[in-house]
């Protein structure tokens, strides 16, 4: 019985010891030196600068770090030599090395700076919300849209064209479709963009966050009719403008058969998976 | 017998869907072509000759190019409030050049016969290639409040 509790306390104490280590060990890796020193010792408490703070500017847009390929740099389907498409890839390579064009979709907020004979200053810079995003090669083409003093603008860029200075993403975001050109007969608040804008930040890696705003419409007439089934449109507030028999009705245009044409396929992904070896292959040269 | 109360229940059947949907639900005009004769436009100076209200919208009567198409920087002739009155097209819809903007309405300015505008402030932005383009518009890009 004695040896046990004698066995006990030994016990006790080592555990207690090993606390005490703990607590030193950790008192040494959480305080600062100089506080142990002035309560240990009379010896001069030595002067240990604070580290510095690592300030992170969230204001400047960071590169991401996602895999992302252009859509201009996918050659359309066509009979075309694929040599021509191959060097216009290397002219886009090119440019890119120069002219830091950075990842945006359609529904992102740009600023675009442009060099401009006639305006005051030789440049022009525009803000706007890009409504669409066209073209093959270096003929890529890419619309902004803001309404300035009541008034809607847009404005068509060529992506790389000598005359753009700098393309600068001011909100990273989707849209529920690839194509806003319904903004046109959008609410004009939907399309307002205000000019002094910030840049929001956003992360470099994972995915992009979608808006899943639905616009309301102005009273028809519309320049196209967007409830038709060929525009497959997902943005628009349809049960506000149309009655449910005129939704009925504009089903009329469907051709559902079309999802299933084998003929109408075009599987880019192993294309896209060999041309993002090129593009990066050649940009790291 | 029957056909006076056929068009007396057309013609109600009409109001009452003219009721419902007070303006018309079908486009009048080209949307994407540039100015021609018979095309409505918005009037963008502060001028009072184009800003008070009228039952009429201004249209082109005239358009003073060799090919009858007016784009930015034409001049044309307008009907507006019951007079004539020459114009110069300072945006339409159509698309342009690639890099140069396209506005959402076809704009004009009154000037005189002289070319001096009527007006004394522009409301909306000016294209900025209308300084490239050949003609006197300097005291039109003198009264322009902003460039696009």
């Amino acid at each position: 019985m004695a040896a046990c509790t004698k066995r006990l306390d030994r016990f006790i104490i080592s555990l207690r010891l090993l606390r005490n280590l703990q607590l030193q060990n950790e008192r040494f890796l959480s305080t600062s030196p100089c506080l142990r020193a002035a309560g240990n010792d009379s010896e001069s408490p030595k002067f240990v600068p604070p580290s510095k703070p690592v300030i992170v500017d969230k204001t400047q847009t960071v590169a991401s770090l996602r895999k992302f390929l252009s859509p201009e740099f996918i050659p359309p389907r066509q009979r075309t030599d694929p040599l021509k498409f191959s060097i216009e890839r290397k002219d886009m390579i090119r440019r890119r090395k120069v002219l830091n064009i950075p990842e945006f979709y359609v529904g992102s907020i740009l600023a675009v700076i442009m060099a401009d004979p006639n305006a005051s200053g030789k440049t022009n810079r525009f803000v706007g919300i890009c409504i669409q995003r066209g073209g093959k090669g270096l003929g890529a083409t890419f619309v902004l849209r803001n309404i300035i003093n009541n008034q809607g603008v847009e404005i068509c860029y060529e992506l790389y064209s000598p005359r753009i200075q700098k393309i600068e993403v001011l909100k990273l975001e989707k849209r529920l479709d690839d194509n806003l050109m319904y903004l046109r007969d959008a609410l004009p608040e939907y399309s307002t963009v205000d000019p002094e804008m910030k840049p929001v930040p956003f992360s470099p890696t994972g995915e992009v966050p979608v808006n899943k705003i639905k616009v309301r419409m102005r009273p028809k007439p519309w320049s196209k009719r967007w409830e038709r089934p060929k525009f497959n449109i997902q943005g628009i507030r349809f049960d506000l403008s149309l009655t449910p028999e005129q939704m009925e009705h504009a089903q009329k245009w469907a051709q559902p058969w079309l999802e299933y044409d084998m003929l109408k396929e075009y599987d880019t992904s192993k294309l896209e998976e060999q041309i993002i070896k090129e593009v990066q292959q050649d940009m790291s040269k | 017998m029957a056909l006076p109360w056929l068009s007396r229940s057309l013609s109600g059947l009409l109001l009452e869907t003219a009721s419902l949907n007070c303006q018309r639900n079908f486009s009048v005009s080209a949307v994407a072509a540039a100015i021609q004769k018979m095309t409505r436009v918005r009037v963008v100076d502060n001028s009072s000759l184009g800003n008070t209200p009228y039952h009429r919208p201004p249209r082109v009567i005239h358009v003073y190019t060799k090919n009858g198409v007016g784009k930015v920087g034409d001049r044309v002739l307008l009907a507006i409030k019951g007079q004539k009155k020459k114009a110069l097209i300072v945006g339409h819809k159509m698309p342009g050049e690639r890099m140069t903007p396209r506005f959402d309405s076809n704009n004009v300015v009154l000037i005189e016969d002289n070319g001096n505008p009527t007006g004394t402030r522009i409301k909306v932005p000016v294209p900025t290639h209308l300084r490239k383009l050949e003609g006197d518009y300097s005291k039109v890009l003198a009264i322009a409040g902003s460039f696009v």
